[in-house]
């Protein structure tokens, strides 16, 4: 890992739940851009969609998740991206992080659908045996056609 | 006169004999603990979401760290809770 100067980043955050659809997709963009716009490489942008949260934060129960992986020469871009964050409204909160290199195998893992353990192996089968299923399916109907 | 065989225990004879406890992180090669999977850090956690110690769960103590850390963002997060009732 030594090989690789660049050092890969995380950030998770919580979008404000009462913005419209697109707004809540313009505030994650506008944290990619700065990203992009700083030189970083974005490795992987996770929706993880809207949750219920565990407590109140600013009045509000749930909210919209997004953690972005990138790659940075250096950290300086963190300290930038938090104050921007403090000062946006629509952020009701972010953790930034530096992930090891057991972070970014795990990551790289979980993208390949190798961890989750039984239950989310058993969801990927089951999601392929209803592809090959459904390709089966229009298979015997184009020959029905015929 | 009863056979050894015969005998049959009034209680389960397992009962008593206590479990060597182990790391799971160690045992299965797990290096890495999310913070983000909520579901699974629920096991390190009692039911008014407080950490359990080690001697409960006989983690090690580099493994330990590791998942106090990440139960500690996971609250910051709000995807776990600071304090609760009931959790389980």
């Amino acid at each position: 890992m030594c090989l690789n100067p660049m050092k890969h980043y995380e950030v998770t955050f919580i979008v404000d739940p009462v913005l419209q659809a697109e707004d809540i997709k313009a505030a994650a963009q506008t944290y990619i851009d700065m990203l992009k716009n700083k030189g970083c490489t974005i490795v992987n942008i996770e929706e993880m969609g809207l949750r219920q949260l565990a407590y109140a934060i600013n009045k509000r129960h749930s909210g919209a998740y997004y953690c972005i992986e990138y790659t940075a020469e250096t950290g300086g871009i963190i300290a930038e991206m938090e104050l921007a964050m403090r000062r946006d409204d629509r952020v009701l909160r972010f953790l930034a992080i530096t992930l090891d290199k057991y972070g970014v195998k795990y990551n790289d893992d979980k993208r390949k659908g190798l961890i989750g353990g039984k239950k989310a192996k058993a969801d990927k089968a089951r999601a392929e045996k209803a592809a090959e299923k459904a390709a089966e399916e229009t298979l015997a109907a184009e020959k029905a056609a015929e | 006169m009863a056979n050894k065989d015969d005998i049959k225990f009034l209680s389960n004879p397992k009962i008593g004999q206590n479990r060597k406890k182990y790391c799971r992180f160690r045992k299965f090669g797990i290096k890495h603990i999310d913070y983000k999977d909520a579901e699974f850090l629920l096991q390190f956690i009692n039911e008014q979401g407080k950490i359990l110690p080690r001697r409960i769960t006989g983690n090690s103590l580099k493994y330990q760290r590791k998942v106090a850390t990440a139960i500690k963002r996971a609250r910051h997060l709000g995807l776990l809770p600071y304090v609760a009732d009931m959790l389980k």
